[in-house]
C-alpha cells in the first residue's frame, strides 16, 4: 500500500538517468541556439564580454563541492548572472543579448571546466545544465528590459526587478538539481527540494547579492568592479571549501574508525559499512531528510562500537545471536562510547536504543521508558535493528534466494521486533538491488 | 582574561587613551552623521554575531568592510566613529575591559587607515567612474594598514595576556596569515560600499551585508564542523584504549606531546593539526593484535611478537581512507622505525624515516616511560628525558629529543595520574609496554 504512494510521488520522467541525458539535451539545444544567433549579429561589446568570460571561467575552474556530493561554482554563477543584469559598464549602455549571454556563459564554463577534465575529474553535466540554464532564465527575461530607459535609470526598479530574478535563477538551478537527486538517490522529490533549499540557500544567498552588487558596482567602476569582487568571493569561497572538506574528513574518520571491530575481530569484515549503507537505503525510502540521514549514517556505522569494550569477540560477530541482556549491555557500552563525543547526542540515543523492541510486549527497558515516556524507540534505531539483523542473516552474500528468506524472517518478527514500515522499506530496497544484480 | 598583569594594564591604557586623545581633536566639521549611523550599525551587528574561533578569547568578524567605507565616504575622523561604535555590540562574553580595549582598537585602526588613504592621493566623498582606476590603489593601502594595525594591536593583547604554561594554549594565532588574507578580502568589500553610495543609498550596506554574514557562517560551521571532529577523534581512541586499564589516555598525550615537538621546530599550523590527529590514532591498529599477546606476561613467541610489529600495518590499514594529509598516515605507519634500522615494520633508517614518525616515537616512548604500568611504576619526568636522551641517535632523532626536551622544561608536562584498580573486579591489564624503549619486548630466543 505504501508502496503505491511512494510511487505516485516520483514524476513521470524521474525514470533511470533520463533526467539528467533531458536537461543537458535542453541546455544543449539551447546553446545551439544562442552560438548561431549571436554569431550571425556578431559578439557586441567584446572587451565586456570577455571579462565576464574570464570571471566565469574562473569560477568554473574554482568549483567546489558542497556536503552531499554536491557541486557548486559561486564565483561562475555570480559572475554569469551579472552579465545577465547588466545595465552599464561605466556610462555605456549595455547592449549584449541573451543569446550572447548564455553564449558567453558556457563557453566560459567548458574553458573552465577543462583544467578539471584534463586531470580526470569531469564535471557533473546535469549540474552545469542546471546552472546554464538557470542564468539562461534570468538573460532572456531581462535583456529586453536593460533597454528600458525607465528601468535602467531608477535605481529601486532595477534593484527590485534583479532582486527578485535573482531569486527565482536560484529556485530554478535548486528545483532542477532536486529533480536530478531524487531521480539519482530515488528518493521523494518533496524531501530532496527541502534538503537541497536548506544546503543551497545559504550559498545561494551570497551569489545573488554579489551578483546584483556586480551589476551595480560596474556602473560606477566600470569593469574594475569583477576585479574588485573577486576577492571577497575568493575568501567566501575558501571558507566553503573548509566547511565541506572537514565535513567529508569527519564522515571518512568514522567510516574508517568503524572499521577498527572488524580488524579486532569483533564483526565481520564490510559489516558496518554493509548496516550503514543499507540503512541509509531505507531511511531514504521512509523519506527521511538529509540531516537525519547523516546521524542514522553515523549511529549504523557506530552500532558494533560497544563491541570493542567486550574482551573477547563474540564468534562471527553476530549480535543477533547472543541474548538480548547481552545485547542491550553492548549498545548501552556503545552508546556510552559516542556520548563522550559530547557533540553525537541523538547518535548515541540511536545506537543505545537499537535493541528495543519496535512494539513492547514483555520486555520493558523500564528506566527509558519512564525517562523519556516515549513508547518506543527512535525511528532510527528501528532501521538499524531491522538492517542489522538482515545483514546478520545474509552477509556479505548476493545470493536473492537468501535475502528473500531473510526478508520472510524479519516479516514475521514484525508484531514486535520489528517495525514493519521499516521492514516494508527494506523489503524494496533488497528488491530493487536484487533487480541491479540481475 | 582573569587578574591582567600590570604589564598588560599599561598597554591596554595606553592604547585607549591615545584613541581618544587622536578622536577628540576632530576636526568634526562637514561630517555626514547619517552616514556614521548606518555604517556604524553594520560595525555593531556584525561585532554582535562574531565568530568564536578555536580559542575562546579570540573572535572573528568580518566588520571591516564598512569601517574602510567609512574612511573614504567620511574621512579619517568618520571611520573612527564608525569604529567606535564597537562599544554597542549586544553580545555576551567580552568583559568590560575587553570591549573598551576591542573599541579602541578598531576605532585606532580604522583612523590610521582613513590617513592612509588621504596620503596616498584618496579624495573623500563617494567616489566616481573617473576616480577608478586611481583609487583601488589608495583603498588597497588603506585597508593593509587597517588589518596590519589590528593584528598588531590584538598580538600584543594576547602576548601579554597569555599564561606562560598552555601546552595546549592558542597557536601563534594573532599573526595566523590566513586569517590575515581573509581580512584583506572582504575588506574589499569597503570599497564597494563606497563605490555605491552615490548609487544605492543605505541599500549598499543591506547587499553587502548578507555574502558577508554568509560567509561568517560557513567559518562558524566550519569551527564547529572541527570541535565535534576532534571530541568524535578522541571519543573514538579512547573506546580502543578500552582494552587496557594502564594505556588510557596515551593517544591523547603522544598526540599532545608530538604537538609540542611540532610547534617547537616551527611546523607550519596545517602540519601542526595532521601530527596532531596523527598522535591520537597511532595505535588503533593495536585492536588488530588479539587480547591475550598484549596480555600475556611470560616471553613472546616469534608469531606473537610478529603480531605485534604488524600493529603500525593495521593502524595503517584502519586510517588510509581518511583524507589526511599522506604524512600523518606515514607517520602512523612507520612510528615504530629507529634511527639505527632497528625498527619496525620496515626497518628504515635516519633520514628514511618519515618527519612526523620521528615526532612521534620520541612522543610515544616518553608518555609510555612516564605512565604507571601493571608492572612497574611511572617514572619522574627528569629521568625520561634522560633516556630519551640516551636512546637520541640510535632510537630517536636526536633534533626532535632536543626540541621536546625545550618544550617541556618551558611548559612542563602533565603525567597521568596513577590509575585506581576497581575492586573485586577482575581487570585486563597489559603486561608488557611495545612503547617503552627501556624494557624491550621479551621474546624467546629460537636459537
Amino acid at each position: 500500500m505504501s508502496q503505491h504512494r511512494h510511487e505516485l510521488r516520483r514524476f513521470p520522467w524521474q525514470v533511470g538517468d533520463s533526467g539528467q541525458l533531458l536537461l543537458a539535451a535542453a541546455a544543449g539545444v539551447l546553446l545551439v541556439a544562442s552560438v548561431a544567433q549571436t554569431a550571425g549579429t556578431g559578439l557586441r561589446d567584446s572587451k565586456v564580454a570577455i571579462a565576464f568570460g574570464i570571471v566565469i571561467a574562473l569560477g568554473e575552474l574554482l568549483r567546489l563541492s558542497l556536503p552531499g556530493d554536491r557541486e557548486s561554482a559561486p564565483i561562475a554563477t555570480a559572475g554569469a548572472l551579472a552579465y545577465a543584469l547588466l545595465i552599464r559598464v561605466g556610462s555605456h549602455t549595455a547592449m549584449h543579448s541573451a543569446q550572447q549571454v548564455v553564449t558567453v556563459t558556457a563557453i566560459g564554463m567548458i574553458i573552465g571546466a577543462m583544467p578539471h577534465l584534463a586531470v580526470g575529474r569531469p564535471a557533473k553535466v546535469g549540474a552545469m545544465a542546471s546552472r546554464l540554464l538557470a542564468v539562461a532564465t534570468v538573460a532572456f527575461l531581462f535583456r529586453p528590459l536593460a533597454k528600458n530607459a525607465y528601468v535602467a535609470n531608477n535605481w529601486e526598479i532595477s534593484l527590485l526587478l534583479m532582486a527578485s530574478l535573482v531569486i527565482l535563477a536560484l529556485l530554478v538551478e535548486v528545483v532542477l538539481s532536486a529533480l536530478l537527486r531524487a531521480d539519482e538517490q530515488r528518493a521523494m522529490f518533496w524531501v530532496v527540494l527541502v534538503d537541497e533549499l536548506r544546503v543551497q540557500a545559504p550559498l545561494g544567498a551570497a551569489v545573488g547579492a554579489s551578483a546584483l552588487l556586480m551589476a551595480f558596482a560596474a556602473q560606477v567602476m566600470g569593469l574594475y568592479a569583477l576585479a574588485v569582487f573577486t576577492a571577497p568571493l575568493l575568501v567566501t569561497q575558501v571558507a566553503f571549501r573548509r566547511y565541506s572538506g572537514i565535513r567529508s574528513t569527519y564522515l571518512q574518520t568514522v567510516r574508517a574508525l568503524a572499521k577498527v571491530t572488524e580488524i579486532g575481530g569483533y564483526v565481520e569484515t564490510g559489516h558496518s559499512e554493509r548496516v550503514s549503507r543499507l540503512s541509509v537505503a531505507i531511511g531514504r525510502e521512509l523519506g527521511m531528510h538529509e540531516p537525519q540521514l547523516l546521524e542514522l549514517e553515523y549511529a549504523a556505522l557506530m552500532h558494533d562500537i560497544g563491541q570493542l569494550s567486550l574482551s573477547d569477540p563474540i564468534p562471527g560477530g553476530a549480535t543477533v545471536l547472543v541474548s538480548r541482556e547481552d545485547q542491550q549491555r553492548i549498545a548501552e557500552l556503545g552508546g556510552g562510547v559516542i556520548q563522550q563525543a559530547k557533540v553525537l547526542g541523538s547518535v548515541a540515543e540511536i545506537v543505545r536504543r537499537q535493541t528495543e523492541p519496535y512494539r513492547d510486549v514483555d520486555f520493558v527497558p523500564d528506566a527509558m521508558i519512564a525517562d523519556r515516556g516515549a513508547p518506543g524507540p527512535p525511528l532510527s534505531s528501528r532501521i538499524i535493528r531491522a538492517a542489522n539483523a538482515f545483514d546478520d542473516l545474509v552477509g556479505g552474500s548476493l545470493e536473492p534466494a537468501r535475502a528473500a528468506e531473510a526478508v520472510q524472517r524479519l516479516q514475521l518478527g514484525t508484531a514486535s521486533e520489528y517495525d514493519p514500515r521499516v521492514v516494508d522499506a527494506l523489503s524494496r530496497v533488497v528488491h530493487r538491488r536484487s533487480l541491479i544484480q540481475l | 582574561m582573569g587578574k591582567l598583569s600590570w604589564g598588560a594594564r599599561s598597554y591596554i591604557c595606553t592604547v585607549v587613551i591615545v584613541t581618544v586623545v587622536i578622536v577628540a581633536r576632530g576636526p568634526f566639521g562637514g561630517i555626514a552623521w547619517a552616514d556614521v549611523a548606518v555604517l556604524g550599525a553594520v560595525v555593531a551587528i556584525f561585532e554582535s554575531t562574531a565568530t568564536v574561533l578555536r580559542t575562546k578569547e579570540l573572535t572573528w568578524s568580518p566588520g571591516s568592510a564598512a569601517a574602510l567605507a567609512a574612511a573614504v565616504l567620511i574621512g579619517p575622523i568618520g571611520a573612527a566613529l564608525v569604529g567606535a561604535c564597537t562599544l554597542l555590540t549586544v553580545r555576551r562574553g567580552p568583559s568590560a575591559v575587553q570591549r573598551v580595549f576591542n573599541t579602541a582598537m578598531y576605532t585606532l585602526s580604522a583612523y590610521l587607515a582613513g590617513r592612509i588613504f588621504l596620503a596616498l592621493g584618496g579624495h573623500v566623498g563617494a567616489p566616481r567612474s573617473g576616480s577608478f582606476p586611481g583609487v583601488i590603489g589608495a583603498f588597497s593601502a588603506a585597508a593593509a594598514v587597517y588589518v596590519i594595525a589590528n593584528y598588531a594591536l590584538v598580538g600584543g593583547v594576547l602576548r601579554l595576556t597569555s599564561s606562560p604554561r598552555s601546552a595546549e594554549g592558542p597557536a601563534p594565532i594573532a599573526l595566523n596569515l590566513r586569517l590575515i588574507l581573509s581580512d584583506l578580502g572582504f575588506a574589499a568589500y569597503g570599497l564597494l560600499i563606497a563605490a555605491l553610495w552615490g548609487e544605492l543609498k543605505f541599500f549598499t550596506p543591506v547587499l553587502v551585508l548578507i555574502p558577508l554574514l554568509v560567509a561568517r557562517w560557513a567559518v562558524a560551521q566550519f569551527a564547529a564542523q572541527q570541535r565535534a571532529y576532534e571530541a568524535t577523534v578522541s571519543a573514538l581512541c579512547q573506546a580502543v584504549e578500552t582494552k587496557d586499564l594502564y594505556t588510557r589516555g596515551h593517544s591523547e598525550r603522544v598526540s599532545r606531546g608530538s604537538v609540542m615537538i611540532a610547534r617547537e621546530i616551527g611546523m607550519h599550523t596545517e602540519r601542526v593539526e595532521a601530527i596532531r590527529y596523527a598522535g591520537m590514532l597511532h595505535d588503533v591498529g593495536k585492536l588488530g593484535v588479539p587480547t591475550k599477546v598484549l596480555q600475556k606476561t611470560g616471553k613472546l613467541t616469534e608469531e606473537e611478537y610478529a603480531a605485534i610489529q604488524l600493529h603500525p600495518l593495521r593502524g595503517m590499514d584502519i586510517v588510509r581512507e581518511i583524507g589526511f594529509l599522506d604524512e600523518a598516515l606515514a607517520g602512523i605507519m612507520h612510528h615504530h622505525e629507529r634511527i639505527d634500522g632497528r625498527g619496525y615494520p620496515m626497518g628504515l633508517a635516519g633520514d628514511e624515516i618519515p618527519e612526523f614518525a620521528r615526532v612521534l616515537a620520541v612522543a610515544d616512548a616518553f608518555d609510555s616511560m612516564t605512565s604507571t604500568r601493571s608492572y612497574r611504576g611511572a617514572r619522574p619526568v627528569h629521568q625520561a628525558i634522560e633516556e630519551l636522551r640516551k636512546w637520541a641517535g640510535t632510537q630517536f632523532d636526536p633534533a626532535f629529543v632536543d626540541a621536546f626536551v625545550a618544550a617541556i622544561k618551558r611548559d612542563g608536562w602533565q603525567q597521568p595520574e596513577v590509575p585506581i584498580l576497581p575492586p573485586d573486579e577482575p581487570v585486563e591489564v597489559a603486561a608488557q609496554d611495545h612503547d617503552d624503549p627501556t624494557t624491550p619486548l621479551r621474546v624467546i630466543d629460537t636459537i
